[in-house]
């Protein structure tokens, strides 16, 4: 078992998250993240899909993925062919801020930002690998955090992609 | 292909007019050469309903006597003409009703176009009458599907349907379409759809790999064919014997495959996978070269997948890549369309002949003949075997009718022995092994083509599965012949509790009706045989027919099929007894 980062450019459409999400289930596959947004081509979406799967088993769910009409192509990658992130925020009382030194030290070693202070709370930023947030995590979770959440991966390749081209061979 | 008819070009790119959704439904449809539709009715779809009264002389509606029954009557139409089935019914449970049967297109790559009428979109989400997630429960079964909540989508997206459905690898597609945008207006205009710009139904053929696999077959000096479905839905059947004669290579067929090729071509060795030919499945592990064409390797077909013709070199013709090395690793893969590619792969190929090779698989032939035929074809017992009814059918139709089996004992058995001189003559739920297919799918196959002999052959479980189209042969008076092969009991479970539960029969014993009285309270003609001097003339009477016609034949209870790969052993592993 591998950790894939399954990129999926897609038509816009209501459903798709379904019909893609299926595929997994089918299988008994745990989806470990996901994240959908807008990619660098107007119109086209993007999946990013974090899995833990055998390599044979990922190229058999690549297939199964690009089959679906309104998906124009899938990928697979290993970390090392990626760039990727993921972000998190923490809600945490204002009193620490001031009454805990520690925590300015930490906020300023992990190079979390924050978002917003006001008497009650202050939340923050922090996006990068895995391990760093989950360290952050860590070293606040000392000080007691009111609220705590993580985006899924989000992931650039090192290679291209070509979508454009496909799109343009359509319609050409 | 570009044979629209009058009717159609009436609808196609016509000036631009107001009319209401419902209506642009039915153009839409008449557009994409639809004659015949099969549904029922209900509140959700009554718009388009009403317009099917106004267009009844241009669009047939059959009224089916089941939701699922509309399926797999547009599904046998379907089989036997290679046209876009269709299927129309209401919302929630008259939609979740196709269910089924679109289960069975999606395995069963059978283009087909399913529309259910949707609640009003202001009531979407709202758990309305009648209201039920059919885009939602539809989505694994389905090739596509989409639901339209304004008028003015409803020609681009039932264009889009039939261009999917039948492209590429075919297979279902459903629309579920919103009362509101039944009702609404729209300008109409209709334009049939030749691309999706995310959609490449028909890959590129590689050269190179077309090459190498001429290479691996030139020089094999034991290679199989396996074919599927695949040539049929390709229109290949011609391209196809061209190969396997100028080779010379023994060919095996899966389910979906028969009809392809003559069952008497010389080279036709026979059925595959699990209640399969003997020879051709002990031959998969001792070949050199298989060559797969339009076949998925099912495993029902292959059998343990680690002791599948391991010692072969695998070539895969096929149109769908998911289907590459999805079950067996190919050494060599031609993606693209089987007509296609079997037309370039010819010329490369070297004439031969293989007869010592052939002559193996004609040995094992006649130990099967020996163990397995004799007996199931020419029995000297004296109950009825369901082998030698459809020796009888073979000989009334000169294997020239369509054979429409259902799923069980009768379904092998008939698959085994019918004998086929036309493509499209085998219509079966292969992959989705739906009991109740038989009968509706029947009622399809002879709409879409009168002129062809269509026999229904049925278990009595299967049959009582969906017994109410009879109501549907009736009304409409299609001449399909239904043979039930009565043996009481729910025969293949009964066989696997014989074998594998100690004949432990939960559950299998079925008390019948008298089928013949249910037959004839629909007013069809109906006969009963339980002795072998009384079957030859009663298949006779029923092909001669000219209408509708019912035989039940009361056969051995407790036969088997064999051979018999049993479930989780290797191919050669296979039992004569």
């Amino acid at each position: 078992m591998n950790q894939y980062t399954i990129s999926v450019y897609t038509e816009n459409n209501i459903g798709l998250l379904n019909r893609i999400s299926a595929i997994f289930q089918r299988r008994h596959i745990n989806i470990e993240s996901m994240n959908i947004s807008d990619s660098e081509i107007e119109g086209v979406s993007r999946f990013t899909i974090l899995v833990n799967m055998t390599e044979v088993n990922v190229k058999k769910i690549i297939g199964q993925i690009e089959k679906q009409i309104e998906v124009i192509k899938a990928f697979y990658h290993m970390d090392d062919d990626t760039i990727y992130l993921e972000s998190c925020m923490f809600k945490i009382k204002s009193d620490l801020l001031f009454e805990e030194r520690q925590i300015q030290n930490i906020i300023k070693d992990s190079d979390a930002r924050i978002v917003t202070v006001n008497r009650d709370f202050f939340v923050l930023e922090k996006s990068g690998r895995r391990r760093e947030i989950e360290m952050l995590y860590r070293e606040l979770s000392a000080f007691g955090i009111m609220q705590f959440v993580r985006s899924g991966r989000i992931a650039v390749t090192k290679d291209e992609m070509r979508i454009s081209t496909i799109l343009d061979a359509f319609n050409n | 292909m570009n044979t629209n008819t009058k009717k159609q070009t009436k609808y196609l790119e016509q000036a631009t007019e107001r009319i209401t959704g419902s209506e642009a439904v039915v153009r839409s449809l008449i557009a994409e050469g639809v004659d015949i539709i099969y549904g029922y009715p209900g509140g959700a779809i009554m718009p388009v309903y009403d317009e099917f009264y106004k267009y009844q002389d241009e669009i047939h509606h059959v009224l089916t006597r089941h939701e699922q029954g509309a399926t797999h009557a547009a599904q046998g139409y379907a089989r036997i003409s290679g046209k876009v089935g269709v299927a129309i019914a209401t919302s929630g449970p008259g939609a979740t009703n196709l269910i089924t049967g679109i289960a069975d297109a999606q395995i069963d790559s059978t283009p087909m176009v399913c529309i259910t009428g949707q609640v009003p979109s202001h009531l979407l989400g709202s758990d309305a009458f009648q209201e039920t997630d059919i885009v939602g429960i539809s989505t694994p079964v389905t090739k596509w599907n989409h639901q339209i909540t304004t008028a003015e989508e409803i020609p681009e997206v039932i264009a889009k349907a039939f261009y999917i459905a039948r492209s590429g690898r075919p297979g279902p597609v459903l629309i579920d379409i919103t009362k509101d945008a039944q009702f609404d207006s729209l300008d109409f205009t209709y334009q049939k759809c030749n691309g999706v710009r995310s959609y490449t139904p028909v890959p590129e053929i590689n050269k190179e790999a077309l090459m190498a696999s001429a290479d691996l077959i030139n020089s094999a000096k034991k290679p199989l064919i396996v074919w599927g479905q695949g040539v049929i839905l390709g229109q290949a059947e011609e391209e196809f014997k061209a190969v396997v004669e100028k080779t010379g290579i023994p060919a095996a067929w899966t389910i979906m495959g028969v009809s392809a090729l003559d069952t008497s071509h010389p080279l036709n060795v026979g059925m595959v996978g699990m209640h399969g030919n003997y020879a051709p499945n002990i031959l998969t592990n001792e070949c050199d070269v298989l060559i797969a064409i339009g076949m998925r390797f099912d495993d029902r077909v292959t059998g343990k997948l680690s002791e599948y013709a391991k010692q072969a070199k695998v070539i895969h013709f096929e149109i769908d890549p998911a289907e590459i090395d999805k079950n067996v690793k190919t050494d060599v893969a031609v993606l693209g369309d089987a007509k296609a590619s079997l037309a370039q792969l010819l010329p490369l190929l070297q004439k031969n002949s293989h007869s010592i090779w052939l002559e193996k698989f004609n040995e094992l032939s006649k130990i099967e003949f020996e163990k397995v035929i004799k007996n199931d074809l020419y029995p000297t017992k004296e109950g009825l075997t369901m082998g030698e009814v459809i020796k009888e059918i073979n000989v009334q139709s000169n294997g020239k009718a369509a054979i429409v089996s259902d799923v069980g004992q009768h379904q092998m058995i008939a698959c085994r022995y019918a004998e086929f001189t036309q493509s499209r003559g085998n219509i079966t739920s292969g992959g989705l092994g739906t009991m109740g297919f038989a009968l509706p799918a029947a009622i399809g196959a002879k709409m879409a083509t009168p002129d062809r002999e269509v026999v229904a052959v049925i278990g009595d479980g299967g049959y009582q599965m969906t017994i109410q189209e009879l109501g549907t042969i009736f009304q409409t008076k299609t001449a399909v012949k239904i043979v039930v092969l009565n043996n009481d009991f729910l025969g293949m479970v009964r066989q696997w509790q014989q074998l594998f539960f100690d004949k432990r029969y939960a559950s299998t014993v079925m008390t019948n009706p008298d089928f013949v009285t249910i037959a004839k309270g629909y007013h069809l003609k109906a006969k009963r045989v339980t002795k072998r001097e009384d079957l030859a003339e009663a298949v006779e009477t029923m092909m001669a027919s000219k209408t509708p016609y019912f035989l039940e034949v009361c056969v051995e209870k407790e036969d088997n099929v064999f051979p018999m790969i049993p479930s989780g052993a290797s191919v050669s592993e296979i039992r004569l007894e």
